[in-house]
């Protein structure tokens, strides 16, 4: 997935749209195929199965202008394995990506590390000699603001999840 | 009592009432073959698999039903995919049934393996893999359902070989239901009372119609309103007899080799009810000046079509004989005097058709390309279905053959595919054993799809083949001559077999025609021989199709000569 890097704006032509779609082979292709061939970007997607195992969603940031975001909807909700779509950058959504921080950890810089961690409610998930993995969740901001408070330090490797979203309140996205 | 996949499979097709299917036979799908033999099911044996799914396509414009082919798996299925993707692009319901490696080998690049699966997922409506025979019945039930319903379409079904060999209960569902699939086909009233209101209100108003409307069956509701309103009709290149083209009110088809009359409607109209039809660039000209003015109604059932090119001030998502039929209803209660707020309108119209009818001057020597569907016409009297294939010819069997009757128009229009039109045809003629089916081609797209020669003579189906032989691929000829200072890059195909001899060597008729008193003679002697005949009409080579707006241009640019 393309995940453009420091994208500390989202923007107002960023959109966050979840999908819930059969749970079958094939559907993931589908979804891709219909970004790749009408040439519209996805920023970063993520998915996994829901309750019913029969069911999987999934969280689609993309771009563009409004008339590009119907048609991607529309397009959505023609192809077959898709049950429901919406666009949850319509209304006030929560939204969490988890990111797998390895960073140079000398005795020196440890204590450092820790409290940035602590700030940040992540964890440390492994220790080696000479290295941290710290785990983080939270929004696009928040990641980045580690990210980059980080950076001076040395980061050898980092690895994110897409985005996941849901609405605010009692709003549901379920299958009818 | 378990039967196998193949046999579960001719069952399934039996009950899905299909009576003919398309195709050719191979490796992966033997034992599929094996039960098609002592079935009911009537097969069609194609000469290429590109030229079954044409038939099959052809088979279900003309008829409306749903069109099946089997074809093997491997260059069996990748041969397909021109023709499915023909098919994708007019919405037709085809569904086309691969063969494929067993289960365990896929992904190993077996003998004859291809990911049919990957290769068509843009270019079908939906497509199946069947992994399981347990779920066979099921899955060729969805496909026709999927395929017939909404915005119709193709759909393939991969058939493992280990699938059709294993064996389980037959029990074919009673229909097909899923959660994901729902089609609108109400439109909303709300909606449709803003249309009638518009209509009240418009002193310009033109109805655009597509190839929806024929395949929602509602040409007589299309009529309905548009005498009712007095309303003048203009259709696409797909839509050509959605509405009869001898009609007053009939504008003929609009766009890039559009009538004057009809496009200069579409640009001084203050209203356009679209119906089925999706705005395509070669009707709609320069996008920016298009219908700047108007006000725009769209109908359609596929909502990604609406707004996609123009901008909708009253989209309607629904099948078009649903949303008519309400229409009507409603329209006919307003109070209106439609026949005299109308005339104007209609009396401007009139005076576009006389400054620039059709025309074109059939000389002594040559025979022009205009003259033969002219004759075809007169001869038939309308009466017959017509295929063709893409490039001029098409363009001027569109403008000088009238439609008026629905289904009885086979072309490419979407994929612009040659090679589509003899095929179609002979798929049109199983469907219509006893109508008179033409098929119209250019000498370039003929020979794209000629072996059919062979299918035509097997089954004895009729068909009158028409190519209008000018040795050039004439469109991109003509494209050459206006805007490439008439450099002739590889267009010019003067070297082709004898068509006439061709016809014979295949068993079928041929015919000539070099001189224009010889194009009646030729015309009566092959729709008197009950047998298929190949004409070879030799016409002016460097005729060009006019109207012509030039690609970009809009519509109201049009080169008139």
């Amino acid at each position: 997935m393309k995940n453009k890097n420091n994208k500390k704006n989202p923007g107002k032509n960023c959109y966050t749209i979840g999908v819930l779609v059969e749970n079958r082979f094939g559907v993931l292709a589908r979804i891709a195929g219909l970004f790749s061939g009408r040439g519209y970007n996805i920023d970063s997607l993520s998915v996994a199965e829901t309750l019913d195992p029969t069911v999987s969603r999934m969280t689609i940031v993309t771009r563009g202008n409004e008339q590009v975001i119907e048609q991607i909807m529309k397009q959505l909700n023609k192809l077959i394995d898709v049950i429901r779509v919406i666009d949850l950058s319509e209304e006030k959504y929560v939204d969490r990506e988890l990111v797998l921080i390895k960073v140079n950890a000398k005795s020196s810089m440890r204590a450092e590390l820790l409290r940035i961690t602590d700030i940040f409610r992540g964890n440390i998930v492994d220790v080696s000699s000479d290295t941290y993995t710290i785990e983080v969740t939270g929004d696009e901001d928040k990641i980045q603001a580690i990210i980059d408070l980080m950076s001076p330090m040395g980061i050898k490797e980092i690895v994110k999840t897409g985005k996941i979203a849901i609405s605010r309140g009692s709003k549901v996205l379920n299958t009818p | 009592m378990k039967l196998t996949g193949a046999e579960i499979f001719i069952e399934s097709l039996l009950k899905e009432g299909v009576k003919t299917v398309f195709g050719i036979p191979g490796g992966a799908v033997l034992n599929i073959f094996d039960v098609l033999l002592g079935s009911p099911i009537k097969y069609i044996l194609n000469r290429h698999e590109q030229g079954a799914v044409h038939a099959a396509d052809g088979f279900a414009r003309a008829s409306g039903k749903t069109g099946v082919c089997i074809v093997t798996s491997g260059p069996g299925a990748t041969n397909t995919v021109t023709g499915i993707t023909t098919a994708y692009m007019d919405a037709i319901p085809i569904v086309v049934f691969t063969g494929q490696v067993p289960t365990s080998v896929i992904g190993n690049d077996a003998f004859q393996e291809a990911d049919i699966i990957g290769i068509t997922r843009p270019c079908t409506k939906h497509s199946y893999l069947v992994k399981d025979v347990n779920e066979l019945a099921k899955t060729i039930k969805e496909a026709f359902y999927i395929a017939s319903t909404g915005k119709p379409g193709p759909v393939l079904v991969d058939l493992p070989k280990d699938v059709i060999l294993d064996k389980t209960e037959f029990d074919y569902p009673k229909e097909a239901k899923l959660r994901s699939y729902n089609p609108t086909y109400s439109g909303h009233m709300g909606q449709i009372k803003r249309v009638s209101k518009a209509l009240v209100q418009a002193k310009r108003p033109v109805i655009y119609v597509g190839g929806g409307v024929i395949l929602s069956e509602a040409s007589d509701e299309l009529k309905q309103l548009a005498v009712l309103t007095q309303t003048p009709v203009t259709t696409t290149l797909m839509g050509l007899g959605a509405f009869p083209e001898d009609h007053k009110l009939s504008l003929e088809m609009l766009g890039m080799h559009g009538t004057y009359r009809a496009n200069m409607a579409m640009v001084e109209a203050d209203l356009i009810i679209a119906i089925g039809a999706r705005f395509d660039d070669r009707i709609t000209g320069k996008l920016d000046e298009f219908a700047q003015d108007a006000v725009v109604i769209h109908i359609d059932i596929d909502p990604t079509s609406i707004s996609k090119n123009v901008p909708v001030n009253i989209p309607i998502v629904g099948d078009s004989k649903d949303v008519l039929n309400k229409l009507l209803t409603i329209v006919k209660k307003e109070e209106k005097n439609w026949k005299k707020d109308h005339q104007p309108w209609l009396n401007q119209i009139e005076k576009w058709r006389k400054t620039f009818p059709l025309a074109y001057k059939q000389g002594k020597s040559k025979i022009k390309p205009q003259y033969v569907i002219e004759q075809i016409y007169d001869l038939t009297k309308g009466n017959a279905i017509i295929a063709s294939d893409v490039g001029q010819h098409q363009m001027w069997v569109a403008q000088y053959f009238k439609f008026i009757k629905p289904r009885t128009w086979l072309t490419s229009g979407g994929l612009g595919t040659m090679g589509y039109g003899f095929p179609a045809a002979l798929g049109a003629q199983v469907a219509f054993p006893k109508s008179l089916v033409f098929s119209i081609s250019g000498d370039g797209s003929f020979q794209m799809n000629m072996q059919e020669l062979a299918t035509a003579i097997e089954y004895d189906l009729p068909v009158k083949i028409a190519i209008i032989n000018n040795g050039y691929l004439g469109m991109v000829r003509q494209w050459q001559e206006l805007f490439f200072n008439k450099r002739y890059s590889y267009s010019n195909i003067a070297v082709a077999p004898d068509f006439v001899k061709l016809a014979e060597a295949f068993g079928a008729v041929g015919l000539r025609a070099e001189k224009p008193q010889d194009v009646k003679k030729v015309l009566k002697k092959a729709i008197d021989t009950p047998k298929p005949v190949l004409m070879d009409f030799i016409v002016e080579r460097e005729e060009n199709v006019y109207p012509m707006v030039p690609s970009g241009k809009p519509i109201k640019d049009m080169l008139l000569a």
